[in-house]
């Protein structure tokens, strides 16, 4: 079977290669970076291949086992979260408008060490394959997983999109393939790591990925340093010559305009952050909370990095962009790709073909890796919480539960390609803003009560949950970005364009109020399971994999 | 987890110092990270004109270092949490489980 799939991306491969002569301009076959590509999906499906003949529990499908080392499942989350977003969308940001990039980086950072403090080595101690888990504690097991479901499965849903049209349009330009070809490959290089491989092959993926991206920018960033002697100053005083902004790309700027936008969109990026399902699911791949914690420690450690370098990219794109031997990258006076393809013209630059050709393949497997990710957590919803536990009340096989996650890859995959193909046009900034709008109204609140508050009940939990998620829809729908950019109404009915802020607070409200109401007999047995759950959450004593004598 | 075993480890005074240095300790920090971001975002905010003050008489403003300085302050952050938690919460976390282990 393995090997069918091989062919049939070879095939595919073939085809997008062909699928150039019918492309319009744009770029030049980029055969270095194909050559770099083979290379990368060779290996990347040898990887597959190990990982599929040590996957054989439930456990190892998931969450490899919680094989994973500190060290390994750090480098992991950073390539989850290095995804081709962070790194050619912020470094495109601050080459079109300086500061304001970085404004972006931070909030994506800050929410790590937050993380960390309040619910690393809890989830670890309380989770087994998925965040549900946790919220399903000690609440009724049916609510609780088919609302922490949808949450996710919404979230998943609409970052794959988003992922997908980014794949598409990427390898649109790098490699000059069709849009519908390359969406199809993306879903199906996808599908065999996910469901041959499982956990164990996707994070070993991510971590490939994560080490030559960063062995990647490391480059660019030490080759456009160098030319300024290694002096920042220098650097910046070069790129606020040729920018046409001049001194402003210095400070925030016109980005971030009004203090309610402003609060909201760091709460979204913080706590959304806490409530991805393909982040949160990679606390269960380690062993024990001290693994948890220091893969937080390697994780922030190598995001942070990546984004002090992606400033100095973006500056430098700015140079050399603007430059005279930068001319070539531009086509009627606006660069070829857009803002978003600054780092790869970047890269050409710096170091010329066979470089092009790396980072392009790096920025592919980056994509690749974050879906897989994705896929992942979405099947694991729908087989673990949906099925084993929902249907089956808890009294399916393992091997049944396999096999139910496994055909959910191969329909998340199929119907990512889809929809990655109905949105081409759309405007993808939307959807990630939705993902990260519904993580912290839904997934967010859920999760951080279960662990830390005694009273929450059941019915607090499913009505607000659902008041968190609908509240975070319908301000995205009605707010500057889809009411007006794309439903084209003259003005917006809700003024902001991140409802974080109104919907987290919604969330928290509804859960609150419909938690005390709640005087169910079923209310008081969960308010006395709380004591045993926090000594658990404390302790980790009682944790699966967590006793380590 | 049994009632018995609860019962017992709450009672652990190792385990309330547990809870209560690490729980105090974890919120300290949080505190720190989220004043510090939101005092961040506040500025730009309400007077981003500040950001833009120039340090000597080249292009450099105030604003990189404070971002690149925010960056490096979090991961710092997150080094002193481990290195504590790891060390003497284990332990003590180690300690109660080894006080318990008849029961486990």
């Amino acid at each position: 079977m393995l090997r069918i799939v091989t062919l049939l991306s070879i095939f595919a491969l073939a085809l997008f290669a062909a699928g150039d002569a019918t492309f319009e301009g744009k770029r030049d076959l980029n055969i270095s970076a194909i050559i770099m590509f083979f290379i990368f999906i060779a290996g990347t499906l040898g990887i597959t291949k190990w990982a599929a003949s040590k996957t054989k529990s439930a456990s190892d499908f998931y969450t490899a086992g919680g094989g994973i080392s500190g060290f390994q499942n750090g480098m992991a989350i950073a390539g989850d979260y290095m995804s081709a977003a962070s790194f050619l969308g912020i470094s495109g940001m601050i080459y079109l408008s300086g500061f304001d990039g970085l404004v972006y980086a931070i909030g994506f950072l800050v929410g790590w060490p937050v993380i960390l403090f309040l619910m690393a080595e809890k989830l670890r101690n309380l989770g087994k394959f998925t965040f549900t888990d946790i919220a399903a504690y000690r609440l009724s097991q049916k609510e609780i997983r088919i609302l922490a479901a949808f949450g996710s499965l919404s979230v998943v849903t609409l970052y794959l999109i988003a992922q997908m049209v980014g794949a598409g349009k990427l390898i649109q330009i790098l490699f000059g393939m069709d849009y519908e070809y390359a969406v199809i490959l993306v879903g199906i290089m996808m599908i065999v790591y996910v469901t041959f491989g499982g956990m164990l092959a996707t994070t070993w993926v991510q971590i490939i990925k994560a080490v030559l991206l960063l062995s990647g920018v490391t480059f660019m960033g030490v080759m456009v340093l160098a030319t300024y002697n290694f002096s920042f100053g220098e650097l910046a005083t070069q790129a606020v010559a040729m920018h046409e902004k001049g001194q402003a790309i210095m400070a925030p700027g016109a980005f971030i305009s009004d203090p309610i936008s402003a609060i909201s969109l760091g709460m979204a990026l913080m706590l959304g952050t806490a409530g991805l399902p393909h982040i949160l699911m990679r606390f269960f791949t380690v062993g024990n909370a001290k693994e948890a914690r220091k893969s937080v420690v390697y994780a922030t450690g190598f995001i942070g990095y990546f984004y002090l370098i992606i400033a100095v990219i973006g500056l430098g794109a700015i140079v050399f962009l603007n430059s005279p031997e930068g001319a070539t990258y531009f086509e009627n006076g606006k660069l070829i790709g857009g803002g978003n393809m600054a780092a790869i013209h970047l890269s050409h630059i710096v170091g010329g073909d066979i470089f092009l050709g790396f980072i392009s393949a790096v920025a592919f497997a980056t994509i690749l890796a974050v879906v897989s990710g994705l896929t992942l957590a979405g099947a694991s919803s729908i087989s673990h919480d949906i099925y084993a536990i929902v249907i089956k009340k808890g009294l399916a096989s393992e091997t049944d539960e396999i096999k139910v996650s496994k055909r959910s890859v191969i329909v998340i995959g199929i119907v990512g390609v889809i929809l990655g193909i109905a949105f081409e046009n759309q405007n993808i900034a939307f959807m990630v803003g939705l993902a990260f709008a519904i993580a912290a109204s839904a997934n967010f609140p859920i999760l951080f009560l279960s662990i830390y508050w005694s009273k929450l009940t059941t019915r607090g939990t499913f009505i607000g949950g659902f008041i968190g998620l609908i509240t975070a829809v319908i301000l995205v729908i009605l707010s500057p970005t889809v009411w007006v950019d794309i439903l084209h109404n003259a003005e917006a009915i809700f003024p902001y364009k991140h409802p974080a802020l109104f919907s987290v607070t919604a969330a928290f409200i509804g859960i609150w109020f419909f938690s005390i109401t709640d005087k169910s007999q079923r209310a008081k047995e969960e308010i006395q399971a709380y004591e045993a759950q926090n000594v658990r959450a404390e302790t980790g004593i009682g944790a699966d994999g967590a006793v380590d004598h | 987890m049994n009632d018995e075993l609860v019962k017992k480890i709450k009672s652990n005074p190792k385990y309330q110092e547990l809870v209560s240095k690490r729980n105090s300790f974890s919120l300290k920090l949080s505190i720190f990270i989220l004043a510090m971001f939101y005092g961040f975002v506040l500025v730009i905010a309400f007077n981003k004109e500040v950001l833009a003050t120039r340090i000597g008489d080249g292009v450099m403003t105030v604003a990189y270092p404070i971002g690149a300085a925010i960056i490096v302050i979090s991961f710092i952050t997150t080094l002193i949490y481990v290195k504590r938690a790891n060390g003497e919460f284990e332990e003590l976390t180690d300690s109660i489980k080894d006080d318990v282990k008849d029961l486990l």
